[in-house]
């Protein structure tokens, strides 16, 4: 714990490739003590007050946009939420008129989600707000990696060393991307897998394995990392069809066997049961999704705390 | 409460060394227990970094003292201060450890330097988000005057008179690596 030394001078989290070893280990340790808040009389600490924070979801979530408006409340900030549907967006609005009014209107903290890689970078660099990405694209999801990150560190007790592997849609991921980057940084090895369609070999030019066959991989990992099938963004010509998915990268239950007994199953949600994963091992005593959603609101208050609580004017 | 310049400045003042600091620790111990009949109630909470070394010397000599074992734990005061985002540097948040429940509990908040009372007003914040404790108390190992809000300690190791650009120094060998010491240092020139 020598992270004392260690200063956080970001104002904005926008993906996990750009962060040092030391700016990880300082969101997991303070995520450490934002996850015992939860566990307090009063669940609130005062850290943000005063603080007006924005979720500005141009695509729709509710699971994330939920743990970011949580996190903001437990940490005491004002928070509005907009969608899209919402949002003058519709009317024509550029992003960046958007963020601007917002912006006027006294917004410490933007929590930008959307469609296109790289929105939160161009607002970033045009706003004197603190803007955290909920996820751009199919380009990283920042704090979805820092909390699969932490939930391997808290079950496992380190990340170094360990191999994970990531399952299913990879290419349109950008959990994915996020989960490599960090995975990589702190030192565990990781095989990506699934058809190759879903998973092409230029993955390997980041330094992870790749594989097409998911019961050559289950037998040598500690974790499982599956992604969902993103119905919505894909189109015929990826995987003939969910049948044929299950059939050969589904973890089934006779799958799950070949798994170690200690190895983690992790998921992002929301869960096709029955379609990456069967439904009994997603509640089964190898699965830390539910642990996954707990560290999801410390993770996100501590990147709250560390790029909000960075004087931005 | 500077952390990066060398101890060996002409114009520091030295107010504690090794024996002075564990003599004053010392009468704190026993204050401590005149004050609190029942010691199995008290829990001596430390402010990290070096007050939860404080906590935990000003415990044993609780101990060696009435043979008795004195809890204690960690607060952590960094997501209660009202200074965030003025600051250039954030705080590193820890975790808090504290005995639950802690509604029959003496809570003794143990810090180093004592000087405007927002970093104890920040520990008793927090402290109350834990539980309702009987009482709090609150001891230091050097009040340096300057108070902006209306708290004063009821355990002092010692008072000392500062004007307000001074600063006091404190180094305790298991945190800092360096002997024991209180230094008061005088403003630069420049400054």
């Amino acid at each position: 714990m020598n992270s004392g030394t260690v200063h956080w001078t970001r104002k904005d989290l926008l993906g996990l490739r750009e962060l040092s070893v030391e700016e990880i280990n300082l969101v997991l340790e303070t995520a450490d003590a934002f996850k015992q808040v939860g566990t307090r009389e009063v669940k609130k600490v005062p850290a943000l007050q005063g603080k007006t924070l924005i979720n500005l979801f141009i695509e729709p979530s509710t699971r994330t946009r939920t743990s970011f408006e949580l996190a903001a409340k437990r940490l005491s900030a004002d928070i509005v939420n907009i969608s899209a549907a919402a949002s003058s967006l519709t009317k024509g609005e550029t992003l960046k008129d958007t963020a601007r009014v917002l912006e006027a209107n006294h917004a410490d903290i933007i929590v930008l989600r959307h469609s296109s890689a790289g929105a939160p970078q161009f607002l970033a660099s045009r706003i004197a707000s603190s803007v955290i990405n909920a996820g751009d694209g199919a380009h990283e999801h920042p704090t979805q990696g820092l909390l699969d990150l932490y939930t391997i560190r808290e079950k496992k007790g380190t990340v170094a060393g360990l191999h994970v592997a990531i399952i299913g849609d990879i290419l349109f991921s950008r959990v994915a991307r996020s989960n490599i980057f960090a995975l990589l940084k702190m030192g565990a090895r990781v095989t990506l897998v699934g058809p190759s369609t879903l998973v092409p070999r230029e993955f390997e030019q980041l330094g992870v394995a790749v594989s097409h066959n998911l019961e050559e991989v289950l037998p040598t990992v500690d974790v499982v990392n599956l992604l969902r099938i993103q119905h919505e963004r894909q189109r015929k010509e990826y995987f003939p069809g969910l049948g044929e998915y299950i059939r050969l990268f589904g973890l089934t239950k006779a799958r799950a066997r070949l798994l170690r007994p200690d190895c983690l199953i992790m998921h992002p949600g929301p869960i096709n049961r029955g379609v990456e994963l069967d439904s009994e091992l997603a509640d089964g005593a190898q699965s830390v999704i539910l642990d996954q959603v707990t560290n999801g609101l410390a993770v996100r208050m501590a990147v709250l705390y560390l790029c909000g609580g960075i004087a931005t004017r | 409460m500077s952390k990066t310049r060398p101890t060996n400045e002409s114009d520091a003042v030295r107010i504690f060394d090794a024996e002075t600091m564990q003599r004053a620790l010392r009468r704190i111990a026993h204050e401590i227990i005149e004050r609190n009949r029942d010691l199995s109630a008290l829990v001596l909470v430390g402010i990290p970094a070096r007050g939860v070394e404080l906590a935990r010397r000003i415990a044993t000599d609780i101990e060696a003292i009435e043979k008795v074992n004195v809890a204690t734990g960690v607060i952590d005061v960094s997501m209660h201060r009202d200074d965030i985002g003025t600051r250039a540097a954030l705080p590193v948040v820890k975790v808090s450890q504290l005995p639950l429940p802690l509604d029959r509990r003496t809570v003794v908040i143990v810090d180093d330097v004592l000087f405007t009372g927002r970093t104890c007003r920040a520990a008793m914040d927090a402290i109350s988000s834990f539980g309702r404790p009987a009482c709090i108390q609150l001891a230091a190992l050097v009040d340096r005057g300057h108070r902006e809000l209306p708290i004063r300690p009821d355990f002092v190791g010692k008072n000392l008179p500062t004007a307000r650009a001074e600063r006091v120094r404190v180094r305790l060998e298991n945190i800092d690596h360096e002997p024991d010491g209180v230094w008061l240092l005088k403003p630069e020139k420049n400054e």
